[in-house]
């Protein structure tokens, strides 16, 4: 239908298979390993009351189990807590995290831990902190007139 | 006949007279001069930017960081963009379409300029008097004064009318020409104007049906994922609306100054449909972070985003088959003789081919941006921030400034001169390196996590924090030469609207002519109710669910927050 020379054609079919190629990889991390990105579909929670109810009254660490731990973080502005999070090498890492304001995000650099939180409904997001070090972490999605100043850090012990 | 037409300031007489009527010229005018005020006050925002974010200077306490970015954002992304490409389309309408438009359609393109710049006035008085100072995708629940989403929301519906004007434009040549296929520049105007009518609707029901009765106080609150939602629903195909007037340039008239023909006029048409398919029900990759929405919808938009590889594959296949048509034409043998023979010298070709080329590495980081997995490393950061430099405001940016050089002097009877020629070359060049050591250098700044949208910090002294602080120097140095950049245009326009000698010649609006052996398009790419119902049918089946879900969510929604 279309006047298309020979060598077009040629072209577009490596390109499309490429494409394809690439989206089957996609697909394949997404389906059978679990690489998704949050996509924090659980409940909502009314942003102005989320510190005075579990679990966000009561922010911070907790051990789960051998080399595994909740933290349950709360964002506003302009601040995170807890904004220090000290853990040992190793540990795997359930984040619980909202905001009780506006939108914020996290993204630990130098993993793959980045989110955004939104007022109302609660992010989670699992990582395991492999190398020790002193990960800086920083709200960065625009949040107002003290965004630049919204940072915290992981310490991975040795 | 054509092959020096190319010699950039040497107009040719055996063309016809390429001059607009008088009224049709003020019409467009008013468009590309307006626009041309927000690229200056917006270039000098992100100057003023990087050197804060430098750590060169303090701003004063009256002008915060994010109302510069605020303004950067606003002034570039919405204001020059839209401004420039309505009066970009409307010149070609006219061209095209039987040389003049009607009294009704003028008047729609006037009604359509004055709402438009009051728009961009109430939201600029706004922006200096910090009180809009939520960026140009003003997420909920940080809310503005309500005048200044009032101002966009005129920004966006006058350019409803102006393309109402155009429409009806088309309408009447149709109606004129029965069965025969419209002139390409025609088409592809439509085509850009039912993708932007589309999109924007969603983004004028945020802004009119939620916020703006919201930041009045007449409803109590909103819910943030669905206004996120909404705004990228018109986010993405925003994107696509500042590329197609740029495709335009390379598949219509750039032909014609190199010398060349049109190589297919099915092609083009097919490309740009596929564009309108895949640009709204694609929004989702910008929230592919985002908590509330599945990730099954997210993952089904990325591989729908991704088959923009397909018109992108056809438009660089065409562009190449005409550049190399032409270089043969013009004398040029061998495998590659046929590139030296190109008008490199002429600054409507080269500062074209300087945009197109950087949109070989913008598209390749594009991929990644979007690619699920990948984009948890890249979000947010400074990398996406040098991803759209590149893409546009280097290869549509570049090419809307190459229009300028033929289209100023169309409209003001001026001469674009070997001088001003020579200074648009030196003004690409500059860009070019502007943007390596800006756009390049974000984009590595980006992977070791530098945030974007975020003013000076030195994050407690942290070591990660002052290496991203190395980087901001070289990208500060790239945001002055850039800044040079927009100095040496500003001139250029001034030039070519106030004083270059009048042209003794006509001058030309260079429209391409299709390659004999091009075979007729088919009938059905010109059944714009097909393309449109089958647009808002993958629109619906991306979104329906996703905010279906957003909603039987049930979440609580926010008051309005003024956090600046
Ligand atoms: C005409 C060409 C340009 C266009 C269309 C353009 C467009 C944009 C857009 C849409 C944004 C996003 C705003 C936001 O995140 O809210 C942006 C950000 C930015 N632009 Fe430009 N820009 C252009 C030229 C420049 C120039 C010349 C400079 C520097 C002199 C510059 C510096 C910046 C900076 C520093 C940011 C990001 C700041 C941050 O993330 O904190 N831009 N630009
Ligand atoms: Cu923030
Ligand atoms: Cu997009």
């Amino acid at each position: 239908m279309f006047d298309m020379p020979k060598l077009e054609k040629i072209w577009l079919a490596i390109g499309v298979g490429s494409l394809f190629i690439f989206v089957l990889i996609t697909g394949i991390l997404t389906a059978s390993m679990g690489l998704n990105p949050p996509d924090g579909m659980k409940g909502t929670i009314e942003p102005e009351l989320v510190d005075t109810v579990p679990p966000f009254n009561n922010p911070g660490i907790e051990k789960i189990g051998p080399n595994e731990y909740e933290v349950t973080m709360l964002s506003f502005m302009f601040g995170f807590d807890p904004n220090t999070i000290t853990i040992p090498k190793g540990a795997k890492v359930h984040f619980k995290m909202t905001s009780k304001d506006v939108i914020h995000g996290l993204h630990i650099a130098g993993t793959p831990l980045n989110l955004m939180l939104q007022p109302g409904r609660v992010t989670e997001y699992t990582h395991t902190f492999k190398k020790p070090g002193e990960y800086l972490f920083v709200c960065h999605e625009y949040c107002g007139i003290g965004h630049q100043v919204m940072f915290g850090k992981v310490i991975v012990e040795d | 006949m054509t092959t020096d037409a190319a010699q950039a300031g040497k107009s040719h007489s055996n063309f016809p007279k390429a001059v607009f009527a008088e009224k049709d010229s003020n019409l467009v005018k008013a468009y590309l001069y307006f626009s041309f005020f927000a690229v200056f006050l917006g270039g000098l925002a992100g100057l003023l930017q990087l050197s804060q974010r430098a750590g060169w200077i303090t701003l004063p306490g009256w002008l915060t960081y994010y109302q510069l970015l605020t303004a950067h954002g606003v002034l570039l992304a919405l204001v020059f963009t839209t401004f420039f490409i309505v009066g970009f389309l409307f010149s070609g309408m006219i061209k095209t379409l039987d040389g003049e438009l009607t009294a009704t359609e003028r008047k729609l393109g006037w009604i359509g300029f004055y709402l438009m710049a009051i728009g961009t006035i109430l939201a600029a008085m706004l922006i200096l008097s910090n009180d809009g100072t939520v960026l140009y995708t003003f997420y909920s629940p940080m809310a503005a004064s309500p005048w200044y989403y009032v101002g966009l929301a005129l920004l966006i519906v006058g350019s409803w009318l102006a393309s109402i004007g155009m429409i009806c434009a088309y309408i009447r040549w149709r109606k004129k020409h029965k069965g025969e296929s419209s002139p390409l520049f025609a088409y592809m105007t439509i085509a850009t104007i039912i993708l932007w009518l589309h999109a924007s609707a969603m983004v004028a029901i945020e802004v009119v049906g939620l916020l703006i009765p919201w930041s009045f106080g007449w409803i109590e609150r909103v819910d943030t994922t669905l206004t996120r939602t909404m705004f990228w629903y018109f986010g993405h195909a925003l994107v696509y609306f500042w590329l197609l007037p740029a495709y335009i340039y390379w598949y219509v008239n750039i032909p014609q100054i190199i010398g060349g023909k049109i190589f297919s006029s099915s092609l083009p048409r097919l490309t740009f449909i596929l564009l309108i398919l895949f640009s709204v029900p694609v929004g989702l990759h910008h929230q592919l972070t985002d908590p509330g929405i599945d990730s099954f919808w997210k993952f089904l938009q990325v591989i729908l985003t991704m088959l923009v590889v397909v018109p992108s594959l056809i438009t660089a296949f065409s562009i190449i088959a005409t550049f190399e048509l032409a270089g043969r034409s013009r004398g040029g043998a061998g495998l590659f003789g046929w590139v030296k023979k190109l008008p490199w010298k002429d600054a409507r070709f080269f500062t074209t081919v300087m945009g197109m080329l950087m949109f070989i590495p913008g598209g390749a980081t594009g991929i990644i941006n979007s690619s699920f997995q990948l984009n948890q490393i890249v979000h947010n950061t400074w990398w996406v921030t040098g991803h759209f430099h590149l893409t546009f405001a280097t290869s549509v940016v570049l090419t809307f400034f190459a229009i300028t050089y033929w289209l100023i002097p169309v409209l003001t009877g001026r001469t674009f001169t070997q001088h001003l020629n020579r200074l648009a070359i030196i003004q690409s060049i500059l860009w070019i390196i502007g943007m390596f050591l800006m756009g390049i250098v974000m984009h590595f700044a980006g992977l070791l996590g530098s945030p974007r949208r975020t003013s000076f910090s030195d994050y407690g002294g942290h070591e990660l924090g002052l290496k991203w602080m190395s980087y901001n120097q070289v990208i500060a140095v790239g945001g002055v030469i850039l800044f040079i950049a927009i100095c040496l245009v500003l001139y250029i326009w001034i030039k070519l609207i106030f004083f270059s000698p009048k042209s003794e010649e006509s001058i030309e609006y260079p429209i391409g002519v299709i390659n004999e052996k091009a075979a007729e398009p088919p009938k059905i790419l010109e059944k714009w109710s097909v393309w449109i119902a089958v647009s808002i049918i993958l629109s619906i089946i991306a979104y329906a669910v996703p905010f279906y879900q957003i909603l039987i969510n049930d979440a609580p929604g926010s008051l309005p927050i003024r956090s600046w």
